[in-house]
């Protein structure tokens, strides 16, 4: 099986954000950087997979150059091969990203047969661009699954809905999109970091098209800085508590 | 304006009232009347509440040929309505259906999707403004489409109702190509347990790194089960696999909006807050007074959970039996 897993850089969040002096971005120069929960269950499924079946993971990033940093960690854990497509660093809004995603895929040599993406990016949160990329390249998309299983060429995808569950059958080649809980991504090992070294990261420089959802600045909440009773100290404090949950009518 | 919505337990959802609460806010002459989009005949508690939503003509989707959950079909219905329409704005919330669909109908329609939208303004360009990390920072943005596709960040609205009128109802048939009947949803319902839904419970007892380990939720369990509410945890507990992933409540979680949210030893990533901070009252259970969800606490208090939980258990059971 060939299989694309499209992970984006992002800050480590942490405790809270603090924003740049513009107001135009999270100050990052004490953070590191990650992938989102999700997008690391993607690739640690892509891995399992391919373990199972034989074939590549290829690991795309479009970002700063030091992409290549996060597809470093994935290919620590397994992954075969990476792609960053090397932005200047300013943000490229979904449609833009999905082009890019496609143009990529279709001057890569290797036909995938499944694409993985996190069901939302940890920083925007759009929740749309592996739906864009399946339109563009007229395949089957199903997002933000937590279970799946391929057998004969059809990926068995399942969802939580409610107390239920939904269930889908899709045949590859597919778009999925995923959500944490999928698997226990695995940690890497020494020899796998060693291994990760001297795996291939192609790059290509991306121009950024305008952005038609176009950042103009940030803001932390207004509720970050509430006021905050204290009730008291230790098991003391426990009549208050109940009086409080009596207040809000939680108990009688 | 057109508004996708949806209907749960035989009523109009409530993240599809906040939606078109929402509508009425900012639809102005640009972008009313307000119609909406369903796709089931809506149930008889369902026309009654959408007529007091200041709705003027629900439209059915008729997704023919399809049996079940189909995001693809429905999309492309809802995109040539919007087309048929000449709608400025489609609107949805921002639920799992709802994000899925409409990220289908923009990618059909080659517009530009703002998700999480707290609020819209319309103009050239038009602004939003939306919930980025999960809510931890707010994003301006300006919006170029036609039409402004945006779905509305949950539980940030209170549903309030308009005058009672009457709706129209019309069906809408699209042309549905192979690709889009190929993904449909079969429903499967959940066991009948007993437990509380944790993504619906009225109050949410959660654990985070504080807690120690599996058995030190026991007390926690016996809280929720007291309050009739459900357990849940942070995402450091599920990575250390003391309880389910079900139970994560976080930006890679489930969302949550209780009426009271009990944090017990969770110091207050962001990651956890963007599940649980449109709770309406937040109590903190902490021993570190510094800790950063202090600063979404409505109350705390300073202490080892192992001794505070008990003796709110305790206090708990004494006002209940009286």
């Amino acid at each position: 099986m060939e299989i694309l897993v499209c992970v984006k850089r992002v800050p480590m969040s942490g405790g809270r954000f603090v924003l740049t002096e513009d107001g135009r971005d999270i100050e990052t120069k004490r953070l590191g950087f990650t992938i989102s929960p999700h997008e690391e269950c993607a690739v640690e499924e892509a891995v399992r997979l391919v373990e199972a079946n034989g074939g590549t993971v290829t690991v795309l990033a479009l970002g700063v150059p030091e992409s290549a940093e996060q597809i470093r960690e994935q290919m620590a854990i397994g992954a075969d091969r990476g792609i960053v497509l090397e932005t200047d660093g300013a943000e490229w809004d979904p449609q833009a990203t999905a082009d890019a995603i496609v143009a990529a895929v279709q001057q890569d040599d290797t036909a995938f047969d499944l694409l993985m993406f996190g069901n939302e990016s940890a920083d925007s949160s759009g929740y749309q661009v592996g739906i864009r990329v399946a339109h563009q390249l007229g395949l089957p998309v199903v997002a933000g699954l937590k279970s799946m299983n391929v057998t004969e060429g059809v990926v068995r995808a399942e969802r939580p809905a409610g107390t239920g569950k939904e269930v889908f059958d899709v045949p590859l080649p597919a778009v999925v999109t995923v959500r944490e809980g999928l698997n226990l991504p695995r940690y890497p090992s020494v020899p796998g970091r060693i291994r990760a070294k001297k795996k291939p990261i192609a790059t290509h420089e991306v121009t950024r098209p305008p952005a038609r959802l176009n950042k103009v600045s940030l803001e932390l909440p207004a509720d970050q800085g509430k006021r905050v009773e204290i009730l008291g100290n230790g098991a003391e404090a426990a009549p208050d508590v109940v009086e409080v949950f009596r207040r809000i009518g939680v108990i009688s | 304006m057109l508004v996708f919505i949806e209907q749960s337990d035989g009523g109009i959802d409530d993240l599809s009232l906040q939606a078109l609460t929402f509508a009425r806010g900012v639809a102005g002459p640009a972008a009313a009347p307000i119609e909406a989009v369903i796709e089931q005949p809506p149930a008889d508690a369902a026309a009654t509440s959408l007529r007091r939503q200041g709705v003027s003509t629900l439209h059915v989707l008729q997704t023919t040929g399809v049996d079940g959950y189909a995001p693809a079909a429905l999309a492309r219905a809802l995109a040539e309505l919007a087309q048929q329409r000449t709608a400025a704005v489609v609107l949805a919330p921002s639920s799992d259906h709802g994000n899925e669909v409409m990220a289908h109908a923009a990618a059909i329609l080659d517009q530009p999707l703002a998700t999480d939208v707290l609020s819209l303004t319309m103009g050239a360009p038009a602004t939003v403004s939306r919930a980025r990390w999960g809510g931890s920072l707010v994003e301006h943005a300006e919006l170029v489409g036609e039409p402004l596709m945006v779905t509305l960040a949950a539980h940030s609205v209170e549903v309030t109702e308009a005058p009672p009128a009457e709706f129209t109802v019309a069906d809408f048939a699209a042309t549905l190509s192979a690709l889009d009947t190929m993904v449909v949803a079969a429903k499967v319902q959940g066991e009948g347990s007993n437990s509380i839904n944790l993504a619906d419970a009225k109050v949410v007892v959660s654990g985070g790194r504080g807690v120690g380990g599996t058995e030190g939720f026991t007390i926690l369990e016996e809280l929720a089960d007291l309050l009739g509410g459900a357990v849940g945890c942070s995402r450091v507990v599920t990575s250390a696999g003391w309880r389910p992933h079900t139970d994560q409540v976080g930006q890679t979680g489930t969302k949550v909006a209780p009426d009271l949210y009990i944090a017990c030893g969770i110091s207050g990533a962001t990651q956890h807050l963007a599940g649980c901070r449109t709770s309406k009252t937040m109590l903190v259970i902490n021993n570190d007074p510094e800790a950063s969800i202090m600063a979404h606490a409505d109350y705390a208090v300073i202490g080892d959970l192992h001794t505070v939980l008990p003796a709110i258990v305790a206090e708990v059971r004494k006002a209940q039996s009286q």
